[in-house]
């Protein structure tokens, strides 16, 4: 079995399960979900995600030499399963949860502490639907041992200092210089997997829009899309390009708060505040015309719940105008200050190379060469309508990633301007079939790419939803990119990536 | 030169800040009521936050930023954000205060001195929002701390923060 195989040629291989769309899933016993770790091994196939159901585990790979996807499925009786983590490192962490969550044990993970059992919720393995299992994880956490001559450590939250979301981190410094950073996350789990489990779709795409409150837009997509997926439906050709103008206006927003963030972790608050004035433009014109500054609730399945008036559409087109007159102001100042670029060049290096092995999508993959964007591959409308470039660059430090948002806002600026010239009439929604199935959406967020998962039962409520946030495999680089740096860049590196909290904790 | 011209620019064009809002007259009102005498301490019209993300979506954080930013501009009041909770006079909670942030929770009220107040702002740390009832949440900050000030909304607009902040300022200013 050798050599080099196709993700569709190896799945093909499998029993396939009817009922999965839009990509086919495949049911493989323990033999071939060995044969696929070995296949892993010598193929460029990028995991998407990897969650578990029950006794089963389910792994969502993309071919990336032909851009097929495919889901392969491994029931495990004993509750054990081989791990990924050897072939794909970005597995750690959502083994370690999957453990935590369902109680399936992952072989030959090296790390078996937990991730997002802190040994403080009041029932052990929450997902795994066993009846009075008690907690075991305990609420100490060793951190991993460091050994060195003259290295002290900063232990830095859950409560950070900034306005920002809990998370601990661990310093290792020798003097100024950090050795190592290790995360330890979980803060924020909510329970959102459990909490979707039986609720009506229309309530559960709520919950969706909630899990990364600056993702709303792109979440409430990607269950939206999930959902249709299942179901077979498709949404109302003008509710694609709605979504699609909301999706962007939720880029740029995000994208300006983080360029101005960043400056402002250099000690440089006038691009913060300056951001923040243009951020709000959008945020203040998004609540006049659609009723929420977030855009929460604004997509829905079936399409949108509100139009964009034609009062709305030259409003914006001058908003657009004036954002794009207004940030070309602010880039030229970034661009002319070498002391805050003194900061941002040369800081926080994410090799390609770890890009590449974690998978890791969105600005953070791309300033470091590893491109890829769901809008483009495997694509969704109105996208694959529509003109854009996705920007990649080599260099992968803070100041790449400081360019790469600004491309990023500047194509977005252009697709914006696309929508609103060739936006279809016709309804916002079309209803959602009440039937069952399985669907499955990537979405393609600011920080990149959402995997979301729902399998619907027959009366149209939620039986499992996994969604997979970007900042799973961006968060382990950032350990990487602080490594050698001072302790004083670590708002700067962390800035500059900006991966949720919320939405890894889930 | 560009950054000064733009510095020169921005004198000339005056404040982009907008006009505040009046202090929430329902949060007066709750305010009068559950403070009492601890707002006896007059804090000369000034207030330090320490705000503490008890596992929001982090919907709000977003929010208060922007309250924080020179539109709304939050210090021209008094109100300002601190790092520690050492320097706080009120502990702001948003989330619905998960069973992995309660701890944390509990300490960094402990750690402000007295008189201190608490406020929940959004409906997820009023009750829990749509995250009440899972097995990782407590379902609302009253569960862990005596909340002297609810802030509603999903997440509450800035104006909305303001309102509610600027009532427990005059409350707390005039001490009744
Ligand atoms: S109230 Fe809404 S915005 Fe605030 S944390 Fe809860 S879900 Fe997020």
């Amino acid at each position: 079995m050798l050599g080099n195989m196709t993700l569709m040629e190896f799945l093909g291989g499998g029993r396939a399960v009817p009922g999965h769309r839009p990509w086919p899933r495949v049911q493989l016993d323990e033999r071939g979900w060995r044969e696929l770790l070995h296949q892993m091994a010598i193929s460029e196939w990028t995991l998407l995600g990897l969650w578990g159901e029950g006794k089963e585990i389910h792994v969502a790979l993309r071919d990336d030499a032909d851009g097929s996807i495919g889901v392969a499925s491994l029931h495990c009786p004993d509750r054990r399963f081989p791990s990924l983590s050897e072939v794909r490192p970005g597995a750690i962490r959502l083994e370690r949860a999957i453990r935590d969550l369902h109680g399936l044990i992952p072989e030959g993970l090296a790390d078996l502490r937990p991730w997002l059992d802190h040994g403080r919720w009041p029932l052990a393995v929450p997902l795994a639907g066993l009846r009075g299992a008690v907690p075991q994880a305990s609420p100490d956490y060793s951190f991993l041992p460091v050994e060195g001559e003259s290295l002290h450590q900063i232990p830095v939250g859950p409560v950070h200092a900034g306005v920002i979301e809990p998370g601990h981190f661990r310093f290792t410094c020798a003097g100024e210089t950090v050795v190592r950073l290790e995360e330890r996350l979980g803060y924020t789990h909510k329970g959102v997997e459990s909490l979707m489990a039986g609720r009506p779709v229309a309530e559960a795409a709520r919950l969706a829009g909630r899990i990364s409150g600056d993702s709303t837009v792109a979440y409430a997509i990607a269950f939206a899309r999930a959902v249709e997926a299942a179901t077979g439906a498709e949404a109302a050709p003008r509710a694609d390009w709605l979504r699609a103008l909301f999706a962007e206006l939720e880029r740029i927003a995000n994208h300006l708060l983080d360029i101005g963030a960043i400056a402002n972790d250099a000690a440089f608050g006038f691009l913060l505040a300056r951001c923040m004035v243009l951020r709000e433009q959008i945020l203040s014109f998004n609540e006049t015309y659609f009723g929420h500054r977030l855009l929460m609730d604004r997509v829905i399945p079936g399409g949108v719940a509100v139009d964009l008036t034609r009062e709305a559409t030259s409003v914006l087109r001058t908003l657009i105008h004036d954002l794009r007159k207004g940030f070309k102001k602010l880039v030229a100042i970034y661009d002319d200050l070498p002391s805050l670029q003194d900061r941002t060049v040369g800081t926080g290096i994410v090799h390609g190379s770890l890009a590449y092995r974690f998978g890791a999508g969105g600005f953070v993959g791309r300033a470091s060469s590893h491109g890829g964007d769901a809008r483009k591959v495997p694509g969704y409308p109105p996208y694959d309508d529509l003109e854009f470039a996705v920007p990649v660059r080599p260099d992968g430090d803070v100041n790449a990633r400081v360019w790469l948002r600004i491309e990023e806002v500047q194509a977005s600026f252009g697709l914006l301007e696309q929508i609103i010239e060739t936006i279809p009439g016709g309804h916002l929604h079309r209803p959602v079939p009440t039937r069952g199935g399985e669907g499955m959406s990537l979405v393609e967020s600011f920080r990149g790419e959402i995997l979301m998962w729902v399998r619907l039962s027959e009366v149209g409520k939620v039986v499992r939803c996994h969604p997979r946030d970007p900042s799973w495999f961006q968060w382990p680089l950032l350990e990487a990119a602080i490594e050698g740096n001072i302790v004083a860049d670590f708002p700067l590196c962390n800035k500059s990536f900006n991966c949720s909290y919320s939405g890894a904790d889930l | 030169m560009s950054l000064l011209r733009r510095l020169a620019q921005e004198l000339l064009h005056g404040p982009r800040t907008i006009d505040g809002p009046v202090a929430d007259p329902a949060g007066l009102e709750e305010l009068a009521r559950r403070i009492g005498e601890r707002a006896q301490a007059r804090l000369g019209r000034s207030l330090s936050i320490r705000e503490v993300d008890a596992g929001s979506c982090n919907g709000c954080e977003l929010e208060i930023n922007a309250a924080n930013g020179p539109v709304y501009d939050l210090e021209r009041f008094g109100i300002r954000f601190v790092a520690s909770p050492r320097h706080a006079d009120v502990i702001l909670v948003t989330g619905p205060v998960t069973t992995n942030m309660a701890v944390a929770l509990q300490r960094t009220y402990d750690a402000a001195p007295h008189p201190k107040w608490v406020v929940a702002m959004g409906d997820c740390a009023i009750d829990g929002g749509c995250f009440a009832g899972g097995y990782a949440v407590l379902g609302g900050v009253h569960h862990v701390l005596p909340v002297d000030l609810s802030i509603p909304g999903c997440p509450p607009t800035p104006l909305k923060l303001l309102a509610g902040l600027l009532a427990l300022l005059e409350t707390v200013a005039t001490g009744s």
